[in-house]
């Protein structure tokens, strides 16, 4: 065994201060296993220390919030008796060294932090930043990532329903994979991870222990070198039959009044769950490897201690009904195995082989743990952009911007995630601006999504946090759903850097204001720093994933105009060029200031188009995003597989420019919305209409045929992968 | 009807398929664990619904094919009794040789979740007597292994038999041999097809194309 010394704490991720600390708690020096638990729990994976004094800033709090952040999901009522619970998670940096495995279990994680809550999940969904699509390397993550998301969705049986795809250099050696799930369940049975009752057993349910992923929440914390490969050990390797049968045994368990606490094992594993659940009960724990379901032989305390073998979970059981709960667990063809229990002393005493190979006190493990105030420089505010000077005629942008990587057809990738399976998908991807999921036996359905735009949160990572939210909100919105509330994932690159703490800071400040201004608050979260290879920081993206309800699925409506209706956009237009993707794909310019959000102009608008969906006079609304209004207007004839007229000014600026709070609804009956429009204080203007004729005709003159814009809509990925 | 729904580990469909024969014969079916050895008494059909039984870990259906249950699934398509399996229950059927041929992996080796049209056959069946001779329908599919092959004389007998029972009508995206998304045994009284009828009941999901499946069974 390894002698415990600062320098192995050094290569443990701990730095002085914090070995300091280690041996102040314990008083001595701490065993190897000693030592690899406060490592991992004082990663930045798990202790959250860079990050927490900024979290603190964001909305938690709504009528409707059962939990917010603290519990493995957050959970919100959505009435008739049932709750809602979701997150989204990162597993970025696996992502990148085992794509298919990265992602895979990216998918695994998340779903077991909803269902350990006693949610059956029914929706995944995923937010995915590649590097260059011109490098080799970024097929192989992009075809890994897509396979491990489906192979993992696909088998577990839920569908994957919504997501969203950027490309962008900065991401060339980090790619990111943000997985959330949302589940429901009963509002009166939700199940948490605080310990209780001395002498309660600790019960491990699921699969054996094994040595893969053994410091995978340190590797998550820190930078990416050259020889990154080599880190693929740290990754874990994931089992979606095991975790079908894991799902399918706690929900039955969970029937039954068994649970007194319940975590699954995520980062840290046996490490995190044990002395979270036990911390926040206020309790110790004992615990006996020794009793630990193991696939291979000869393992270690400490190799036990940090695996990240994955779908495990780790209960604490009433004794009277622990072996029904066995015969649950094991009717499910699990592993089921007692290994300690709780006691009163405030310790996780950890034995193996007749040692004590770890004695550790809960409390100052938690509230010793570091926390930092890193200094941030608040990046400066760029300047707006300069008039252009000449543009590209509207036809030949249009062809190009709706067939760019980042806005042309998904249809490649959500072709391999079954998106129907569970039987109550009302909305799949590409009909609407979000997946509409139907609650089982009833009408209510839930809307959800994910967004966020990174060139906005690089320019300006206020108003990029603060547009992530908005664009959350809005695409619920234009579904007809309420807004509820918000799962972060905040994915930025090293804080030790000021300028990196700098973009974590503004982007929370921005995000709080939406959340404030739309009464959308944050229930869960994750946080994933170190995205940086060899010194070069991602794009800073803090990736928004958002729920609303519906009381009646029936009242949802999708993007597909349909011929004869006229086309109304809601919200002012400006022209807003700076940070378009039009200055992007047609100049080559990342310039000027995104465009800005008007939170109050946000609202108004977003409530006035809800309110005309649910009341029945729309036909198909889409928000008004990346490429402006004339490509979400080609969206909607791609969707409805038929032709428009414009008409209007024919200035890019008009058509290409990104200004928010804007949607695009079809309507049988524009001069009542028009009017409707004017009596609500919302910007309101006649576009043009829908045509049988499979015709896009442009305000400037210029016709693109349908099928020549939908050749240029879906063909980059099945060319990139032919 | 009486209809009973195995249950194998790995199975993800089942609440689909619940959803859909309740919906046609106005109660669910029964639930039948795979370990279980009797089918319930009075069970007119058995349902094997889609999914990953075992984690398809070795060949799909290979494993659940040998499950305690499907020795009394045998005697009951034996005794002339009704079988439905889909997707995954269509693997399963075949590799316990209630259905001729095999599912190999998709012709594009990727998974394909989308929706298809297939055409009716023959609609002179129990399974198929709600749909319009030659009619065509809507299916959602999702799978990996739906390359459906069979050896030459095979799928001669089955074109000669009639046994048939649907084809891709547009793409045939998982390179099935003679665009087969589904078969009939001899008897016509056991179906296996990869695409998801029980997915397609309900307008506000999409339509109701697959219904006429679950009411033509409900009227046997």
């Amino acid at each position: 065994m390894s002698e415990v010394s600062e320098t192995l704490a050094r290569s443990f991720g701990l730095d002085a201060e914090e070995w300091g600390k280690v041996l102040e708690i314990m008083g001595r020096a701490p065993s190897l296993t000693e030592l690899g638990i406060f490592s991992v729990m004082w990663s930045e994976h798990c202790s959250y220390k860079s990050s927490r004094v900024w979290l603190r800033e964001l909305p938690t709090e709504a009528p409707w919030v059962i939990h917010g952040p603290g519990e493995n999901a957050g959970v919100i009522d959505i009435g008739g008796g049932l709750a809602a619970v979701f997150k989204m998670e990162s597993h970025n940096h696996p992502s990148f060294i085992e794509p298919y495995q990265g992602a895979a279990t990216g998918v695994g994680g998340i779903l077991r932090d909803v269902f350990t809550m006693g949610a059956r999940p029914i929706a995944n969904l995923n937010a995915l930043r590649f590097g260059d699509p011109a490098l080799p390397v970024t097929r192989r993550v992009v075809d890994g990532v897509v396979r491990g998301i489906g192979g993992y969705g696909n088998c577990v049986g839920v569908p994957t329903v919504g997501g969203e795809v950027n490309f962008h250099p900065a991401f060339n050696g980090n790619p990111l994979v943000n997985a959330m799930t949302v589940g429901v369940a009963r509002a009166d049975r939700i199940f948490l991870s605080a310990a209780a009752g001395v002498g309660n057993p600790v019960v491990y349910v699921g699969s054996k222990t094994g040595r893969d992923g053994i410091h995978g929440a340190t590797m998550a914390s820190a930078e990416f070198g050259a020889a990154s490969e080599e880190k693929r050990p740290t990754v874990q390797v994931g089992d979606p039959f095991t975790e079908k049968l894991l799902i399918e045994a706690c929900l039955e368990l969970m029937e039954t009044d068994a649970i007194v606490a319940i975590q699954d094992m995520g980062a840290a594993g046996l490490t995190s769950s044990s002395v979270e659940m036990a911390g926040k009960g206020g309790v110790g724990i004992e615990l006996d490897l020794d009793a630990v379901p193991q696939r291979e032989t000869g393992m270690s305390a400490y190799e036990m201690m940090l695996s990240e073998s994955q779908e495990r979970m780790l209960m604490v059981l009433k004794p009277e009904r622990a072996e029904m709960a066995r015969a649950i667990i094991e009717k499910w063809e699990l592993d089921y195995a007692v290994i300690g229990r709780i006691t009163d002393t405030g310790r996780i005493v950890v034995r193996h082989r007749g040692e004590v190979e770890a004695d550790i006190p809960l409390s100052p493990l938690a509230d010793q743990a570091p926390l930092y105030r890193r200094p941030a420089a608040l990046p400066p505010k760029p300047a707006r952009l300069a008039p252009l000077e000449r543009h590209a005629p509207l036809d030949r942008a249009l062809l190009t911007l709706i067939g760019c990587p980042d806005l042309c057809s998904r249809r490649w990738i959500f072709d391999q995630y079954d998106a129907t399976v569970g039987g109550q998908t009302v909305k799949r991807p590409a009909e609407a601006d979000a997946a509409i999921i139907r609650l089982e036996g009833g009408r209510r359905a839930l809307a959800m999504t994910v967004d966020c735009t990174p060139r906005y949160c690089a320019a300006d990572p206020e108003e990029g946090g603060r547009q992530a939210v908005a664009e959350a909100w809005r695409n619920l919105t234009a579904t007809g759903a309420r807004p509820l509330a918000v799962t972060d994932n905040m994915n930025f690159g090293n804080p030790e850097k000021p300028e990196i703490m700098g973009q974590f800071a503004a982007a929370i400040r921005g995000m709080a204001s939406a959340c404030a201004a739309l009464e959308f608050p944050v229930v869960s979260g994750n946080v994933s720093l170190y995205n940086e290879t060899e010194g070069r920081p991602i794009l800073p993206t803090p990736a928004i994933g958002a729920v609303g309800v519906l009381e009646d699925a029936a009242q949802a409506v999708g993007y597909a105009a349909r011929p004869g209706l006229a086309l109304v956009v809601i919200g002012a237009t400006r022209g807003e060029l700076g940070c378009s993707l039009f200055l992007r794909e047609i100049y080559g310019r990342e310039e000027g200031a995104p465009p800005p959000v008007d939170l109050a102009a946000e609202r108004r608008n977003g409530d006035f188009v809800r309110a005309r969906i649910l009341a029945g006079g729309v036909a198909a609304c889409h928000d008004v995003s990346d490429g402006g209004l004339l490509v979400a207007v080609a969206e909607m004839a791609l969707a409805g597989d038929c032709g428009v007229t414009l008409e209007g000014a024919g200035t890019a600026e008009y058509w290409f420019g990104e200004d928010q709070a804007r949607y695009v609804l079809a309507v049988a009956e524009p001069a009542a919305l028009l009017a409707a429009a004017v009596a609500a204080g919302v910007p309101a203007q006649h576009i043009g209409r829908a045509v049988a004729a499979k015709e896009l005709t442009l305000p400037d003159g210029l016709a693109i045929s349908l099928p020549q814009l939908r050749e240029a809509h879906e063909g980059f990925f099945p060319r990139w992968f032919a | 009807m009486q209809a009973a729904l195995l249950l194998f580990p790995g199975i993800n469909r089942e609440r689909d398929m619940i959803q859909a024969v309740r919906q046609s014969f106005g109660r669910a079916p029964a639930i039948v664990w795979h370990k279980e050895t009797e089918l319930p008494a009075g069970t007119d059909l058995v349902i094997l619904p889609g999914g990953f039984s075992f984690g398809d870990y070795l060949r799909c259906g290979a494993m659940a094919a040998h499950s305690p249950v499907m020795r009394a699934v045998r005697e009951h398509a034996g005794r002339g009794g009704y079988v439905l399996g889909v997707c995954n229950g269509f693997q399963i059927l075949t590799e316990a040789g209630l259905l001729p041929g095999a599912l190999l992996r998709n012709a594009g080796l990727r998974f394909l979740s989308m929706e298809t049209r297939l055409s009716v056959e023959r609609a002179d069946t129990v399974f198929t007597r709600n749909w319009a001779p030659g009619a065509v329908f809507r299916a959602p599919m999702a799978h990996g292994d739906g390359n459906y092959t069979a050896r030459t004389e095979t799928l001669d007998r089955l074109e000669g038999e009639g046994l048939v029972a649907f084809r891709y009508a547009d793409e045939n995206r998982n390179g099935s041999a003679r665009r087969i998304a589904g078969v009939f045994s001899p008897n016509l009284r056991v179906l296996g097809l990869m695409p998801h009828p029980e997915d397609l009941v309900d307008p506000l999901l999409g339509g109701t194309d697959g219904k006429p499946l679950f009411d033509s069974l409900a009227a046997a």
